[in-house]
């Protein structure tokens, strides 16, 4: 036989044997508690809340298509930095990241910036990353991780639908001043987290 | 290597490899409802069914009926190959891949082709079916409960495909890839956490 045939059926043999070692399949152990954790995660730390929300106000303010394309785009570049901080891919600065995430984000709502479509997701995906990093990490013990992983998305897109809805006060005068406003809060709180993060 | 020593690797690691926890669920009601059951309370499947509906509910009716029987047919195939050579056990890296992938391209909102979404549905459904022939059948589970899961696959495919095909242009739609976009970011932590659990 081809030697390369022969090592290809011998590693294929060694998979095939190891495969079983894999199977984690007890899916049906510890779900509630995994949506559960995974949906209150994220709400427990007010420097995501704010950020989430920021990006659904940002989104609101800009208006179609971005006020789509931001929330379609963030859970995957999160989920893509949740993988990284999975697999020890280190980012520098996460929590630095975070923080300067609601001063961004906060200052584009204050100011109404609208940056081209592109431009405002690069913003959004960058800053979604060290949100990913920072929160796809914990598991508790005893709970199934893909329900904890779907928990945590759906409540990061919740958040994001808040600002949405917030950010229907735009078509209003005193509504837009509101949302600037919401957004000078969300910025002043960043400041707070990143003199937080850096003493 | 001799070949008995090859074979004495292999049982060695065969036997090494630790056995899979997982547990049919029981309605009480029987076996076929038990593999409604397992279906609705196995998140890998009931996620890749999910997206595979959105996805061929995007595409439109002839699509979405393609996956109808696509999906389902396979299912059985796989399911009867899994009980016959269980061996590979839950292969959840391939299952979560399968979600993950559809529901990518639903956010994307990807213009595949009819051919497209059934063979799609063909791979994911064979794949999904394998799995549940190879742990359910270990667990005393007949073929009734592989016709069970089966049933529940085709209507919740049903039900599923044919209410996005209906659904009008606008914010129903944007909803749909936002789900997508859920779905694979649910899936892009999973993978991350298995491969830590496999490191």
């Amino acid at each position: 036989m081809n030697p390369w045939a022969e090592a290809l059926r011998r590693a294929t043999s060694l998979a095939l044997a190891l495969a079983p070692g894999f199977a984690l399949a007890h899916e049906e152990t510890g779900q509630a508690a995994g949506f559960l954790a995974g949906l209150v995660h994220p709400v427990s730390g007010m420097d995501h809340v704010l950020a989430m929300i920021a990006v659904g106000l940002w989104g609101a303010v800009l208006g179609p298509p971005a006020i789509w394309v931001l929330p379609v785009a963030f859970p995957m570049v999160m989920a893509l930095g949740g993988l990284l901080g999975l697999l020890g891919i280190p980012v520098p600065g996460v929590e630095i990241g975070i923080a300067i995430s609601a001063i961004v984000l906060g200052a584009m709502v204050l100011a109404e910036v609208r940056p081209p479509i592109w431009l405002a997701a690069l913003i959004v995906a960058f800053f979604a990353v060290f949100h990913g990093h920072a929160h796809g990490r914990e598991l508790p013990e005893g709970t199934s991780a893909l329900l904890y992983s779907l928990g945590f998305v759906v409540a990061t897109g919740l958040l994001h639908a808040v600002g949405i809805l917030l950010g229907v006060a735009h078509r209003w005068p005193d509504g837009r001043n509101a949302l600037r406003v919401a957004g000078a809060g969300v910025s002043l709180a960043g400041l707070y987290f990143l003199w937080r993060a850096v003493t | 290597m001799k070949p008995q020593a090859r074979l004495l690797v292999v049982i060695t690691t065969v036997a090494a490899a630790p056995a899979a926890e997982a547990h049919l669920v029981e309605t009480g009601f029987g076996a076929f409802y038990d593999g409604i059951a397992h279906v609705v309370m196995t998140p890998a499947d009931l996620l890749m069914v999910l997206a595979l509906a959105l996805l061929a509910g995007q595409r439109g009716t002839r699509a979405a009926r393609y996956a109808l029987f696509a999906l389902p047919l396979a299912w059985l195939v796989g399911g009867f190959l899994g009980a016959r050579w269980p061996g590979s056990g839950a292969l959840p890296l391939w299952t979560t891949l399968t979600f993950l992938l559809a529901g990518a391209l639903v956010a994307l909102n990807a213009r595949i082709r009819d051919g497209g979404i059934a063979a799609l549905a063909v791979l994911a459904g064979t794949l999904h079916g394998f799995v549940n022939g190879a742990t359910m059948g270990p667990l005393g589970a007949s073929s009734l409960a592989l016709g069970g899961a089966i049933a529940a696959v085709f209507c919740i495919t049903a039900i599923v495909a044919a209410e996005i095909t209906a659904l009008p242009a606008g914010w129903p739609r944007i909803a749909v890839r936002v789900a997508g976009s859920w779905i694979a970011a649910a899936g892009l932590l999973t993978l991350g956490w298995l491969a830590r659990t496999i490191a």
